[in-house]
């Protein structure tokens, strides 16, 4: 027995020197080749940081560049000087009638004022090459100022009279003096003259109100985008308006009442394939529905909002579900257990508990609306509106459409005009998340 | 805005329905409302539901009726020889809309083209129609209302059943709500169909599909050069794929690694700062993205692309490609976030169990358990990219070129579909019916992938839960 439990011993010995001997050799193994490991683990983690940092500059960039090119758009460069205001041009009978006042000859007066500054030009062609320094607007700023302060006739008066976006662009360091006459827009002499009228201080920067008050225009100085932007709040008006009673009511249905049958199945695929549907399949839709069909005005913010309610619907029922489907079910079997109908149970609790999940979704699907524009140019809402529209059946356009529009136009002062327009539309859409954000925190309920 | 306020009306007969149904309710019990079947706000809605919805009903189908009917009234009593042409042939669609449209200026005061005796004629019709129209509507609409609202009134009794009635009219409204998305896919699909199939009359569909000539400009006289009219859409198809690799190439990348570095190293408060970051740039209206890609990027492109000695269009596919990349970035990487967070805990640590680093776990157990979910994610990240609209308008080229060098202008099938039904456009010309044919097209192909990828990601789902 010894001599086996001997071989046993020196077996189970030779077995562990054996194993330890392996073991050593798989550490070293690992152990060399640990290294290697250790830096492909950092290589693989510095991948993960660049391409966020990638991502993240892209935005920055993004920001940057939009920012840079647009702020100048703010503010404007005016004429600022004296034009005398003859009587007997403006007024030749006395009357200071406002008829009569404002028929006058105010291109006339603001030219006259502007040569009175350079004697020195008297040629035709010199004369129209000053001229061309007064905005198309200019005679209006002139008659308004008249028409405000009629005690001035006869008299001179101070005024400031929109400039030609070109001098402006000059004044804004845009248009680069130095450059050779032909590679500019502007030839020396007129820069000549902007520079002697910028040292008599007659150039005054001022906030732009024309971007915010005026509607589109094909001057760059008095294009503005309200216009645009009442469009807008018609298009969102009409899309929330339809879209947040549709949108809970079907959600409302889905959740709470459907049965589970063909036609909810069916119900629920298609809002789950019209989510990914393209957005310009939808302006067909509305071309071929709206337009065709039904014979609706093009270019209304009302077919717009009908659109845009037939896109955003999705998004809100699927967000209306899930704030549904996050009430807990004793609420609603307290409330059936009390006596309450089905229908009062929903109505009177399940809803007002679920309602601010169902308004963060509205408000995410209304910046949606908000900055949708490919829908919209197939309804005709790219057309040249200058008026600003007082319903929802006039033409009008909206504010990522008049951007589409302002983008096309080739002058630097539309560049800074269609940068400014996207600062104002993420505005917009930064204030509309963070009061989604918002509400969520403020009324996030965890049961 | 007489339409508003006839609606406006209504609806004050409504709120006064319901006082008075409310008050009867309480009537015919002699005060003790215990008596009632229902509250009394029911018997009060039931009254002002009779009251507003047929009257409303019946509003929107005579607003959506009335244009048609009055235009076929003012048609056929025009005088016959206004609806032909010179040549005693009858005019054409466009013409007879021209008409119309000049007896409906007329009709409101505004200046028309024309003025022969019979079109003012026609516009004098046409303006007492209209008004007969509106004082017919109002009559019937405010009778409706108020016919309704009796009847209801005349329900009420201690054993009515108010709040069973008011309920199942409230349910039956919200099942046609809900009816509205199968009517939206319905609408989509037959619009599409039906002016596909037009299309196909004058086009065959062997061209449409196969044909690599892309031409849409027919001539409007015969003698007219250069503008044939083919309608060969491969070319389309092959920028759009390509415009969509090129993002793609950028967005997957990008995306994916971030999806994973978020999920698997970041500590919580870069997460929570990073994220939003990310998703930013989804929400960013694609009008902007198309702003930035012709204004910043293709300039960029092209200059670089000029210390290279490489000629580069100004409309380069690249431009576009890459910015739209920049857009889907966060398509991809929050859906490729989802999927890995939803891979079981258990499997890491299986992983780490047996010596395995983080990134050796990533690679060779996380990953490949995520597969499909992320094959899924990026499918519908490429409908995404197919459908996207504005950035290729904004800057990708208009003329449709067979080419597969980024560097040169391709066009796609969304930018065609705009410049085809954007401006002046005569209904029936092949030209507007093509635009139909590719939305079809564009519907049919993202449907397809969105199918796929939804079937994909919720096999996966299925498989973990």
């Amino acid at each position: 027995m010894a001599t086996v439990d001997e071989t046993m011993d020196t077996r189970s010995a030779q077995a562990a020197r054996a194993a330890q001997a392996g073991r050593s050799q798989i550490a070293e193994t690992v152990n060399a080749g640990l290294g290697r490991r250790y830096r492909s683990e950092r290589r693989f983690r510095a991948y993960g940081v660049l391409a966020i940092v990638l991502a993240l500059s892209m935005l920055a960039t993004l920001f940057v560049t939009i920012i840079s090119k647009g702020y100048t758009a703010f503010w404007q460069n005016s004429l600022n000087f004296e034009v005398a205001l003859p009587a007997d041009v403006i007024d030749p009978q006395g009357t200071r009638d406002p008829k009569v006042l404002a028929s006058a000859n105010y291109l006339g007066l603001v030219r006259d004022a502007l040569q009175a500054q350079f004697p020195e030009v008297d040629s035709r062609q010199e004369r129209r090459a000053l001229f061309a320094m007064l905005s198309d607007s200019a005679p209006y700023d002139l008659q308004d100022a008249v028409l405000d302060n009629p005690g001035a006739i006869g008299g001179t008066i101070k005024v400031r009279v929109s400039l030609d976006d070109d001098f402006d662009m000059l004044a804004k360091g845009h248009i680069n003096a130095d450059l050779p006459q032909d590679q500019r827009r502007l030839t020396d002499v007129q820069v000549a003259w902007f520079q002697s009228l910028e040292q008599r201080g007659m150039v005054e920067a001022h906030f732009n109100t024309a971007l915010f008050t005026n509607g589109d225009s094909r001057q760059a100085e008095s294009a503005g985008i309200l216009g645009a932007v009442v469009g807008s709040l018609f298009v969102v008006a009409v899309t929330l308006a339809l879209s947040f009673p549709i949108g809970v009511a079907t959600a409302v249905y889905l959740e709470e009442f459907a049965p589970k049958n063909r036609f909810t199945d069916l119900i629920e695929v298609n809002i789950n394939n019209l989510a990914a549907v393209p957005s310009i399949v939808f302006g067909l839709l509305g071309l071929a529905v709206f337009l065709q069909f039904f014979g609706l005005p093009r270019s209304a913010p009302l077919v717009g909002g009908l659109v845009l309610t037939l896109m955003t619907l999705p998004t809100i029922i699927i967000a209306s579900r899930a704030a549904l489907k996050s009430v807990p079910p004793s609420i609603r079997e307290a409330a059936l257990g009390l006596g309450a109908s089905k229908l009062q149970m929903i109505l009177h609790h399940v809803l007002p508990l679920a309602m601010p999940g169902m308004l963060t979704g509205t408000i995410i699907g209304m910046a949606q609306a908000l900055g949708e524009s490919a829908p919209l140019l197939m309804i005709g809402m790219v057309a040249f509106v200058v008026d600003i529209p007082n319903g929802p059946l006039d033409p009008a356009t909206v504010l990522p459409v008049q951007i589409f529009l302002w983008a096309d136009s080739p002058e630097r002062a539309f560049v800074e005009r269609t940068s400014a327009a996207i600062m104002v539309l993420l505005a917009f859409l930064v204030f509309m998340n963070a009061a989604a954000v918002w509400l969520r925190k403020r009324f996030e309920r965890r049961w | 805005m007489q339409i508003l306020f006839l609606i406006a009306v209504v609806l004050g007969l409504m709120l006064i329905g319901f006082r008075f149904g409310r008050l009867r309710s309480v009537r015919v019990t002699g005060g003790d409302a215990r008596q009632l079947h229902s509250l009394p706000t029911y018997y009060g809605l039931y009254v002002a539901l009779w009251c507003g919805l047929p009257a409303l009903l019946l509003l929107a189908a005579w607003m959506a009726l009335e244009p048609t009917i009055i235009r076929m009234i003012v048609l056929d009593s025009l005088p016959p020889d206004l609806l032909l042409q010179p040549d005693g042939q009858t005019i054409n669609d466009a013409r007879l809309s021209l008409l119309l449209t000049d007896i409906r200026n007329i009709a409101s005061g505004n200046i028309a083209s024309q003025s022969e005796p019979a079109v003012i004629a026609a516009a004098g019709r046409y303006a007492s129609l209209l008004q007969v129209s509106f004082g017919a509507m109002v009559v019937v609409v405010l009778s409706v209302a108020m016919g309704g609202a009796a009847a209801a009134y005349r329900f009420i009794a201690p054993q009515f059943r108010a709040r069973n009635r008011v309920e199942n009219i409230i349910k039956m409204m919200m099942v046609a709500c809900s009816l509205v998305a199968i009517l939206t896919t319905l609408g989509i699909i037959l619009s599409l169909l039906f002016e596909t199939l037009r299309f196909f009359t004058e086009v065959p569909v062997t061209e449409f599909l196969f044909g690599t000539n892309w031409s849409p400009q027919t001539a409007m006289r015969s003698d007219q050069v250069g503008s044939s009219g083919a309608f060969g859409a491969v070319p389309l198809f092959a920028g759009t794929m390509m415009i969509a690799m090129i993002a793609m190439t950028v967005a997957v990348p990008i995306g994916l690694l971030a999806a994973i570095y978020m999920a698997e190293y970041a500590p919580r408060n870069v997460r929570t700062v990073v994220k939003p970051l990310l998703e930013i740039l989804a929400g960013i209206p694609t009008v902007v993205y198309g702003f930035f890609a012709a204004l910043t990027v293709a300039p960029l492109i092209r200059e670089t692309g000029g210390l290279l000695g490489l000629s580069v269009s100004s409309e380069s596919a690249l431009a576009a490609g890459l910015v739209m990349g920049i857009m889907i970035i966060p398509f991809v990487s929050s859906l490729s976030d989802d999927v890995i967070t939803a891979v079981p805990q258990s499997m890491r640590e299986g992983s780490y169990g047996l010596g395995a680093t983080r990134s050796e776990t990533i690679k060779r157990v996380i990953f490949p358990a995520a597969l499909p979910g992320i094959v899924g994610g990026v499918l519908l990240a490429v409908s995404r990219a197919i459908g996207e609209t504005m950035i290729v308008v904004m800057a990708a080229g208009l003329a449709a070129n067979l080419t597969a060098n980024p560097l040169e202008a391709v066009t796609t099938v969304t930018v065609q579909i705009v410049t085809l039904l954007v401006g002046d456009q005569e209904f029936d010309s092949a030209k507007t019916l093509a635009a139909f044919a590719l939305g079809l097209l564009l519907f049919t192909v993202t449907l397809v992938l969105n199918v796929i990828a939804l079937h994909v990601v919720r096999k996966y789902r299925e498989q973990y839960e």
